[in-house]
C-alpha cells in the first residue's frame, strides 16, 4: 500500500502539534509526581476546567490571550487549594491514598463542570485564523501557533527550574526533601507551589487545545490517560523524558491514523507502554541528568 | 596536628558552670520510632563557639539526637532551647533559619545540582545582600579550593571526601551559629581525617559552635572541648576532652566492642 | 479467636443471610432488583479486595475482568440455542481468567503506582478494543440478549423471575464469600497478607512473591468475571461502559469506604455507596457525584480504614 509522502508530512506536523500539547499536560503531571510522589488523577479535570475558564473569560473580554492567562492563574489557584485541602493532610500516609483522593477530586470536578456548564460542548474561537497551503490541505496557522506556544511555555518552565532560586528549591526538594528542609527551604510552600504550577500548565493546555475540539466536561479523561502513559514511558519524574515521550507517542499515533481510525490509533500508545514496561521499565527516554 | 596549633588555644570554660546561657540546650528529650523508644531522656548543652563531641556505639541514638535538634524527628517529650527560646516544635526549615545547620551522616548533597547550586540552597535566602553572598562564596572557595574547581559539576560526581566538604560548605552558607556534624569521617580515607580536623578548626575560628557525633575517638578528643557519652538513648557521662586519653577506661566502656 | 466471637460472627452472618433470602418477598420490585445489584457489585468489590486489601496491590483493572466476564456470558447467550446458563458461566469465567492472566503477566512485576496505572491502562485497552470492534461486540451499543433458564438439562428448568434471580445471585455470592474467606485464611492467604505487610521480607524468607501475586490477580479476576456474568444475566445486556476504567475506580471506592482487607467491608461499601447514590440522585439529579465524591474524599482523609476497618482483625479470624 503506497502512502504518499505528503500525507506522512502532514501527519508529522499533526503529531508534533498534538505532541506538544500532550507534553505540556504531561510536564505538569511529571513535575508533581517527581516532587511529591503523587499521581494526580484530577489533572485531566484541571485541563478541562482551564478550558471552561477560558471560554468564560473569552466571552467576557473577547481576548484569547487574556483568557489564556486568566485560566492559567485561576486553575493554579484552584490547584493550590486542592493540594492544601486534600493532599497536604495525606503527607506521610500510604501513596495509595493520594491516588484515591485525586480520583475523588476528579469525580467532583468533572460533575461540577457538567452541572455548571451543561452537556453541550462550548467553542473557543481560535485567536489566529487563516490557513496556509500545505500540499493539498488548508492547514490552519493556529495549529502551528499551539506547538510554538506550548514549546515556549515548556521552555519557560525549564529555564525557571534551571536558573532561578525557586527553581533550585524545587529541584532540591525533588532530589532530597529532608535535606531541602534542613537547608532552610520552606518545603511545604514549595510543594503547594509545584502543584499550583502543574495545575496551571494543565489549564493552559486546555485553553490552547480548546479551539481544536469542543470544550466539554469529558475532555479531560482521555488526556489524563495519555498523559499517564507518557509519564511512565518517559520515566516517571523526568521532565525531558516526558516531553520526548509525548512527541514520540503522538507521532506514532498520527502515523497510525493513516491506516486505522483515530479511535483505534490510541492503541498505539498502549502498545508502546506495554513494550516499555516489558523491556525498559524505568522509561524509554530516561536521560542521564534531569 | 592539633586544632590548637591551627588557631591557637581557646580559653577553657569550667566544665560545670557556663557564665552565660548556653547556645543550645537539650533537656530530657524522648523520641520513638514506631514502638521503639530511641531517645530516653537526652540532655546536653553546647556553648557559643564551642566544639562538643557526642560519642557512643552504633544505634545508641547519636544521630537521632542531632535529628531531634534539627527538627527532623519530633520528640514526644522534652525541650530543645536555642539562645533561650524553645525550638522543639519548629519545622526543620525554620530551625535552619534560626541558625542551626545539619550535616547528615550520609552527607546527602543534592546529586543532580551542581556544586554551586548546592551552595546556593543555603545561600539564597531572605535578608542577605548580594555582596554578602559573594563574600561567603569567596570565603568558602578559599577554604575549599576543590569546590571552586568543580563549581559547575554535578554533586553526585564528586568523590566521598569532596562531598563531605561540600556538605559542610553548604551548611556554612546558612551562616549558622551551630553546625550539627554527623560522623563526618565515616567512609572517608584515613588521610581525609586530618582534613576534617582542619575544617572543624576553621569553623571554630569563625565562631561557629559544633556538635560532633563521631565514632573516631582520636579525632573527637582532638577537636572537642567537652565530650558526652551516650548509651541506650541516654547521656551517661560527661568529661572535658583534655582529661581523657584514647585508651581511657571510660572510652572503652561506651565505645568498646 | 475466642469461641464467643466466632459465635457472634456466625449468628450475625445467618441473620443477614436470612434477611436477604426473605427480601424478594417483602420488597417492591425496584428495591428487590436494587438489592440484587448491590450483591453483584459487592461480589466485584470483594474480588478486588483480594488484591487491594489482602495483597496490598491497588488495581484499577477490575472493570476489564468484570466487563469481559459480561461479554463472555453474552457470547454464550447469543450464540447458542437454547441459551445455557452454565455455558454463559463457563465462557465468562474462562474469558475473565484469560484476561487476568494476561494482565497479571505484564503488571505483577511492577510496584505500587506503576501497577495501578498499568491495570488502569489495560482496562482502557480492552475498552477501546471492545468499543471499536463493532462487528463482534456491537461496539458502543453493546449486546442485548435473553436470559437463560435456571436449568440442568434433563433434571429441571426454572425461569429466572426476579425473585429466583435474586436467590441465585445470593447463592453464588454467598458461596463466593465463603470460598474467598476460606482462601484468605489459608496458608496461601497468609502469604498474601505477608506480601502486603512487607514484600521484601516475604521474598527474603524464600516465597516466590511474583507467583503468588499472579495467582492473586487471577483469583481476583475470576470472581470479578463471575460478577460480570451475573450482571449480564440479571440485566440482559453487555456494554463497553462497564469496561471503562471509571468503573474500576468506583469499585476501589467501595473497597475504601467499606474497609479493605475485610471481604465484607467492600460489600458494605458497595451497599453504602449505591444507596447514597440512590438517595442523592433524588435530590441532586445527575450531579449526585459531587456530594458523593466529597464524602469519599473526606473518608479517605479522615476514615482511611473505612466503615468496617476497625473490625478488620475480628472479621479475619
Amino acid at each position: 500500500m503506497e502512502i504518499p509522502l505528503d500525507q506522512i508530512l502532514i501527519q508529522t506536523i499533526n503529531g508534533i502539534v498534538t505532541g506538544m500539547i500532550l507534553a505540556l499536560v504531561a510536564s505538569g503531571l511529571t513535575l508533581i509526581f517527581g516532587i511529591m510522589d503523587v499521581v494526580n488523577f484530577a489533572h485531566g479535570e484541571l485541563f478541562m476546567l482551564g478550558a471552561y475558564v477560558g471560554v468564560l473569560t473569552l466571552a467576557a473580554t473577547g481576548d484569547f490571550w487574556i483568557a489564556l492567562i486568566v485560566a492559567t492563574l485561576a486553575i493554579a489557584l484552584l490547584g493550590a487549594l486542592i493540594y492544601l485541602t486534600t493532599l497536604r493532610p495525606l503527607i506521610g500516609r500510604d501513596p495509595l491514598t493520594t491516588i484515591l483522593a485525586t480520583f475523588g477530586v476528579s469525580l467532583v470536578l468533572q460533575n461540577f463542570a457538567l452541572w455548571q456548564f451543561g452537556p453541550v460542548a462550548r467553542k473557543i474561537q481560535e485567536p489566529i485564523t487563516g490557513h496556509f497551503q500545505l500540499f493539498y490541505l488548508d492547514y490552519p496557522y493556529y495549529r502551528l501557533a499551539i506547538a510554538g506556544l506550548a514549546a515556549a511555555i515548556i521552555g519557560g518552565l525549564w529555564l525557571f527550574l534551571k536558573f532561578g532560586t525557586y527553581g533550585i528549591w524545587i529541584r532540591a526538594t525533588t532530589q532530597d526533601r529532608v535535606m531541602a528542609q534542613a537547608m532552610g527551604i520552606p518545603v511545604p510552600w514549595v510543594l503547594t507551589a509545584v502543584f499550583a504550577i502543574g495545575s496551571g500548565m494543565a489549564a493552559a493546555s486546555g485553553v490552547l487545545f480548546g479551539p481544536l475540539v469542543g470544550v466539554n466536561s469529558q475532555m479531560g479523561t482521555s488526556w489524563v490517560l495519555r498523559a499517564f502513559i507518557v509519564v511512565v514511558v518517559g520515566g516517571m519524574g523526568s521532565l525531558s523524558g516526558s516531553i520526548a515521550a509525548a512527541i514520540f507517542i503522538s507521532l506514532l499515533e498520527a502515523y497510525a491514523s493513516l491506516w486505522v481510525s483515530p479511535a483505534q490509533a490510541v492503541i498505539v500508545s498502549f502498545i508502546v507502554l506495554i513494550l516499555t514496561l516489558l523491556f525498559r521499565p524505568t522509561g524509554l527516554f530516561v536521560p542521564t541528568a534531569r | 596536628m592539633s586544632i590548637d596549633a591551627i588557631i591557637g588555644p581557646a580559653p577553657a570554660p569550667p566544665l560545670a558552670r557556663q557564665p552565660e546561657e548556653p547556645l543550645l540546650k537539650v533537656e530530657g528529650v524522648h523520641t520513638y520510632y514506631g514502638k521503639s523508644h530511641i531517645l530516653d531522656g537526652v540532655s546536653l548543652e553546647v556553648g557559643r563557639g564551642e566544639v562538643v563531641g557526642l560519642l557512643g556505639r552504633n544505634g545508641v541514638g547519636k544521630s537521632t539526637t542531632l535529628k531531634a535538634i534539627a527538627g527532623l524527628v519530633h520528640p514526644s517529650q522534652g525541650e530543645v532551647l536555642f539562645e533561650g527560646s524553645s525550638i522543639v516544635h519548629l519545622p526543620p526549615h525554620r530551625v535552619a533559619r534560626v541558625g542551626i545547620a545539619y550535616v547528615p551522616e550520609e552527607r546527602r548533597i543534592f546529586p543532580l545540582l551542581t556544586v554551586l547550586e548546592n551552595l546556593r540552597t543555603g545561600l539564597d535566602r531572605g535578608g542577605i545582600t548580594k555582596a554578602r553572598k559573594t563574600e561567603l562564596l569567596d570565603k568558602v572557595y578559599a577554604y575549599f579550593p576543590v569546590l571552586a574547581e568543580r563549581r559547575n559539576q554535578a554533586g553526585g560526581t564528586l568523590s566521598g571526601g569532596e562531598q563531605q566538604m561540600l556538605a559542610i560548605a553548604r551548611a556554612m552558607m546558612l551562616e549558622p551559629k551551630i553546625i550539627l556534624l554527623d560522623e563526618p569521617t565515616e567512609g572517608l580515607m584515613p588521610r581525609m581525617v586530618s582534613q576534617i580536623l582542619e575544617i572543624i578548626g576553621v569553623l571554630r575560628g569563625e565562631g561557629v559552635a559544633v556538635l560532633l557525633v563521631e565514632q573516631n575517638v582520636p579525632l573527637t578528643l582532638e577537636a572537642s572541648r567537652r565530650i558526652y557519652f551516650i548509651e541506650k538513648g541516654v547521656v551517661r557521662h560527661h568529661a572535658l576532652a583534655s582529661e581523657l586519653q584514647v585508651n581511657d577506661p571510660v572510652i572503652h566502656q561506651y565505645l568498646g566492642v | 479467636m475466642n469461641e464467643r466471637r466466632l459465635l457472634v460472627y456466625w449468628v450475625g452472618f445467618t441473620v443477614i443471610l436470612a434477611l436477604l433470602i426473605v427480601a424478594p418477598l417483602a420488597l417492591p420490585e425496584f428495591w428487590q432488583r436494587f438489592l440484587t445489584e448491590i450483591l453483584i457489585w459487592g461480589l466485584l468489590a470483594m474480588s478486588s479486595d483480594i488484591l487491594i486489601g489482602y495483597t496490598g496491590m491497588v488495581s484499577f483493572g477490575h472493570s476489564a475482568f468484570f466487563g469481559l466476564g459480561m461479554y463472555g456470558a453474552a457470547a454464550a447467550l447469543v450464540t447458542t440455542r437454547p441459551p445455557s446458563l452454565w455455558l454463559a458461566l463457563a465462557y465468562g469465567l474462562i474469558l475473565a481468567a484469560a484476561v487476568a492472566a494476561f494482565v497479571a503477566y505484564f503488571s505483577t512485576r511492577l510496584r505500587d503506582i506503576y501497577f495501578a496505572i498499568t491495570t488502569l491502562i489495560f482496562s482502557q485497552i480492552f475498552y477501546v478494543i471492545i468499543f471499536t470492534s463493532t462487528a463482534w461486540t456491537g461496539g458502543e451499543n453493546g449486546i442485548n440478549f435473553r436470559r437463560p433458564a435456571f436449568a440442568i438439562p434433563g433434571l429441571f428448568s426454572i425461569r429466572f423471575t426476579p425473585a429466583v434471580m435474586h436467590w441465585f445471585v445470593l447463592g453464588v455470592v454467598t458461596l463466593s464469600y465463603l470460598l474467598l474467606r476460606r482462601i484468605t485464611q489459608s496458608p496461601f492467604g497468609m502469604v498474601l497478607q505477608s506480601i502486603r505487610e512487607n514484600e521484601a521480607r516475604t521474598r527474603a524468607i524464600g516465597y516466590p512473591v511474583e507467583r503468588y501475586k499472579i495467582v492473586a490477580v487471577m483469583l481476583s479476576g475470576l470472581f470479578a468475571g463471575l460478577a460480570g456474568v451475573l450482571y449480564a444475566i440479571q440485566n440482559q445486556f453487555a456494554a463497553p461502559d462497564f469496561v471503562f476504567f471509571l468503573v474500576s475506580g468506583e469499585v476501589v471506592i467501595y473497597n475504601v469506604i467499606g474497609g479493605i482487607g475485610t471481604l465484607i467491608g467492600p460489600m458494605v461499601g458497595a451497599a453504602f455507596f449505591l444507596m447514597l447514590r440512590e438517595v442523592f440522585s433524588r435530590f441532586f439529579t445527575e450531579y449526585y457525584l459531587i456530594p458523593l465524591g466529597m464524602i469519599f474524599i473526606a473518608m479517605v482523609i479522615f476514615m482511611p480504614r473505612g466503615l468496617l476497618g476497625f473490625a478488620r482483625r475480628w472479621l479475619n479470624r
